[in-house]
């Protein structure tokens, strides 16, 4: 074998391999990717029913009702707010106030069950994500807490 | 006074970097023997200065300085003695200070132990490391320093995270650096070796040590992680695919390719370009971990402060050192020789094939990582890539990995006779179909995907252990005469074989774990049961605790299969001070085959609480497969050393004695 077809075999396999590689990314890239919003943008967008988001917030003080290990609370960005139902464990830094993200489906009558919810934080106990949405919407205080 | 002692020092150790940089290089270039000898004690002496800065840093938290900006954000008198040390770490300031500390002891490290090189590649890969540390000192000195003072200090610290005071998260980052740090000395022999423009079979052995030192550190760095998410989080999962997560595993991915690509180097003299190539993104991408993490722009459970300046001055230094190092490749690269021909089917081919998947299972990760980033600042659309999409594009790359794994060192070089190797794997691909059909039976209409995961990681454990089998010739040569050979065997061979187990028993370990994994979560009053996989557990009732810088409650649970009772589980909830934050302690009862998981919920009123209890199995295969790999590296390491001291000094002192 030459040098030449040494580096030829070399060569065809990479592209192959990089094709492959760049084909599966090309497709998951757009089939599970999740975009992002808060209810004010879910409202403004009118995203179909069964589309996944995810949901960020905060959790409207007085609206949790809990009925065994299913929960249900309206998340609020300060000027539209969604009815969110959660079956399943919360994370130890939920509560009413708190901002937080949800991630799940948009039900047909505008509601959202969530299959996941966290309550990440940074040093102000508010996700980023949603710290700069709400600073984008004007409704963010400085040195807000929650605590 | 000690504060300001090791501010002192650290701005001294800037300066004996600067020296570092730039004396060595010089006398590299000229050839200068006395110069070239200033790198040795320069690097010595930096890594004396930046140790004397961290001691003092690392005092102030055991003696809880608060008039230190540092400690009173991150400490808190009342905390147990290994969180203030940790606590060092546990923050921006500190992990940068760890970071070059670091740093500096790997320098150090060739410069003591590096006797048998070249003078002036020493002086070069010196400078080089040093140079890093210029930019990092700087960057602490200017942006990030932890011996800031408080005018009016504070009475008591603000306390360190609860969620990071962990043992296994104290001893997570020095791990993890050591790992992605340690693999600036591959990046400085690289960046060495352009400048050189020679590499050749003894570079390789030099390099390779060192990477496999780093990337030993990094496997059981990136363990710990996962074992603390796994334990302390309390969400039962053990890797999230998160971006701080990704940093790390990049880095890994290509230092594993880097680990293997060197192999050809050193006995074949192939593949030199590529190698140097990835020595220099190994580093790039510990860099651009270092600006994920550090920077501040990502939502994660590692996210500090958040200060812009900061990630520009990083993403700076990671300009100026991919940027560099690149151009300074593709001027030289060319100049280098070729190297042996093979085969596309040899050893030589099965190691090119390692590292093209490894490459693009790192540009996946990489993409999916970078991705939401990128979208976010040009559109400001924010998406989230998680599991779902790594699932889909890191899996179908790594599958082939993991089936020819067990090939490529039953390869021979250059060429391979086909029929001696079908004769030499049915062995183990026979032992793997009857650990799959084993499964298959026990589980007859359970997920397709467990037999599957069962068959390639057997197929990974027994194949590995192959090569072994077939150099000393079990089971042809006498008991006798293997038994010697074994012995015989270089401990490298050892190393690989575990390395390679130890990844088949982690794939064993993730997939049964992410399909066999059995979770309930109920509402439970004290006396009710809940039957968890073939255990039942009884929920005793709850207590008020107290702890050192905790309040919290207890939840008692009894474990029993069938009537025999075999564990107390207690899980808990706590409240830290001051910072009023709860966390969650997991009940955690490991077994080999599965751990009972139980985590406390909210109340659920009238007496009742919510609880999770979960059956994960094989969860403890998946670090068992680590350490076997962290092993397997180490074995390696110790024979390489062997390898490269005894043959230079029997040379020299068989000259010495010829004179």
């Amino acid at each position: 074998m030459t040098r030449k077809q040494n580096r030829l075999a070399i060569i065809l396999a990479s592209l192959a391999v990089l094709s492959i590689a760049a084909g599966l990314v090309l497709y998951a890239i757009r089939d599970t990717i999740v975009f992002f919003y808060t209810p004010s943008e879910i409202t403004e967008k009118k995203l179909s029913s069964g589309t996944r988001i995810r949901l960020g917030g905060l959790v409207e003080n007085g609206s949790v009702t809990k009925s065994g290990t299913t929960t249900v609370f309206l998340v609020t960005d300060k000027i539209d707010n969604i009815l969110v139902t959660y079956n399943g464990q919360l994370p130890d830094l939920f509560r009413e106030g708190q901002g937080i993200v949800a991630e799940g489906k948009l039900t047909t009558d505008g509601m959202m069950t969530a299959d996941t919810v966290l309550a990440k934080h940074d040093e102000n106990y508010m996700p980023k994500d949603v710290a700069d949405k709400l600073k984008e919407k004007g409704v963010w205080q400085e040195g807000e807490k929650t605590q | 006074m000690t504060v300001e002692l090791g501010h002192f020092a650290l701005v001294l150790a800037l300066a004996v970097a600067c020296w570092q940089m730039l004396v060595p290089l010089y006398g590299a270039w000229t050839n200068n023997a006395v110069l070239m000898q200033q790198g040795r004690m320069a690097a010595v002496t930096q890594l004396a200065l930046i140790a004397l800065s961290f001691l003092a840093l690392t005092n102030a938290y055991l003696v809880s300085d608060f008039s230190v900006v540092n400690v009173a954000d991150n400490s808190h008198s009342a905390k147990p003695l290994i969180y203030k040390i940790s606590g060092v770490w546990g923050n921006h300031e500190g992990s940068m200070l760890l970071w070059v500390l670091i740093l500096a002891l790997f320098g150090a490290a060739v410069a003591v132990f590096g006797t048998h090189l070249p003078a002036s590649l020493r002086a070069r890969v010196l400078a080089v490391q040093a140079s890093i540390g210029v930019a990092f000192l700087a960057f602490i000195l200017l942006a990030s320093n932890p011996f800031l003072r408080l005018a009016k200090p504070p009475i008591e610290g603000n306390g360190l995270n609860p969620i990071l005071q962990d043992p296994a998260l104290a001893f997570h980052p020095p791990f993890l650096y050591a790992g992605y740090v340690g693999l600036s000395i591959s990046f400085s022999f690289a960046v060495a070796a352009l400048l050189e423009g020679k590499v050749d079979a003894a570079w390789a052995r030099w390099v390779r040590p060192w990477t496999l030192l780093s990337w030993a550190m990094l496997t059981l760095g990136i363990a710990m992680g996962s074992w603390w998410a796994y334990y302390e989080l309390g969400w039962g999962g053990f890797w999230f695919w998160d971006p701080v997560e990704n940093a790390s595993f990049m880095p890994w991915l290509i230092s594993t390719a880097l680990l293997h690509s060197a192999i050809v180097v050193e006995k074949r003299g192939a593949l030199k370009i590529w190698t140097i190539l990835l020595s220099i993104l190994a580093f790039s991408l510990s860099l651009v971990g270092t600006f994920l993490v550090r920077s501040g722009i990502l939502t994660s459970v590692h996210a500090f402060a958040v200060d812009p300046e900061r990630g520009f001055y990083i993403l700076m230094i990671l300009a100026f050192f991919v940027g560099g190092s690149l151009a300074l490749f593709a001027a030289r690269a060319p100049a280098l020789k070729a190297g042996g021909l093979f085969a596309p089917v040899s050893r030589e081919g099965g190691l090119v094939m390692n590292n093209l998947l490894l490459c693009a299972a790192c540009a996946a990760v990489f993409i999916g990582t970078l991705y939401p980033l990128a979208l976010e600042s040009i559109t400001g659309d924010k998406i989230s890539v998680g599991a779902p999409y790594f699932n889909l594009t890191f899996g179908p790359i790594i599958l082939p990995l993991l089936l020819l794994m067990p090939i490529g060192p039953l390869l021979t070089w250059k060429r391979v006779d086909l029929s001696v190797l079908t004769r030499r794997i049915w062995i183990p691909l026979a032992l793997a179909a009857v650990a799959t059909l084993a499964v298959l039976i026990a589980t007859q209409r359970g997920p397709w995907l467990a037999p599957v995961a069962v068959a390639i990681g057997a197929w990974t454990v027994f194949g590995s252990f192959k090569d072994i089998a077939q150099r000393i010739n079990l089971g042809h040569a006498p008991a006798a005469t293997a038994w010697a050979r074994y012995k015989g065997l270089p401990l490298s061979a050892h190393g690989a074989a575990l390395a390679h187990a130890g990844m088949g028993v982690i794939v064993i370990g993730v997939v049964l774990l992410s399909v066999w994994k059995e979770e309930h979560i109920v509402t439970m009053k004290p006396g009710d049961t809940v039957d968890v996989a073939h255990y039942s557990v009884k929920f005793i009732g709850e207590e008020p605790l107290k702890g050192a810088n905790y309040d919290g409650l207890q939840g008692r649970f009894l474990v029993k299969l069938g009537d025999r009772e075999v564990a107390n589980i207690v899980s808990e909830k706590r409240i830290f001070k001051p910072s009023n934050m709860p966390t969650t302690e997991v009940g955690l009862v490991q077994g080999f085959f599965g751990d009972l998981y139980i985590v406390l919920g909210d109340d659920a009123g009238g007496g009742a609480r919510n609880v999770r209890a979960s059956y994960n199995p094989m969860a403890t295969w998946i670090w068992l497969g680590a350490t076997i790999m962290f092993v397997g590296g180490f074995l390696s390491l110790s024979d390489r050393r062997l390898r490269i001291g005894v043959p230079q000094k029997a040379v020299k002192a068989a000259l010495e004695a010829g004179e």
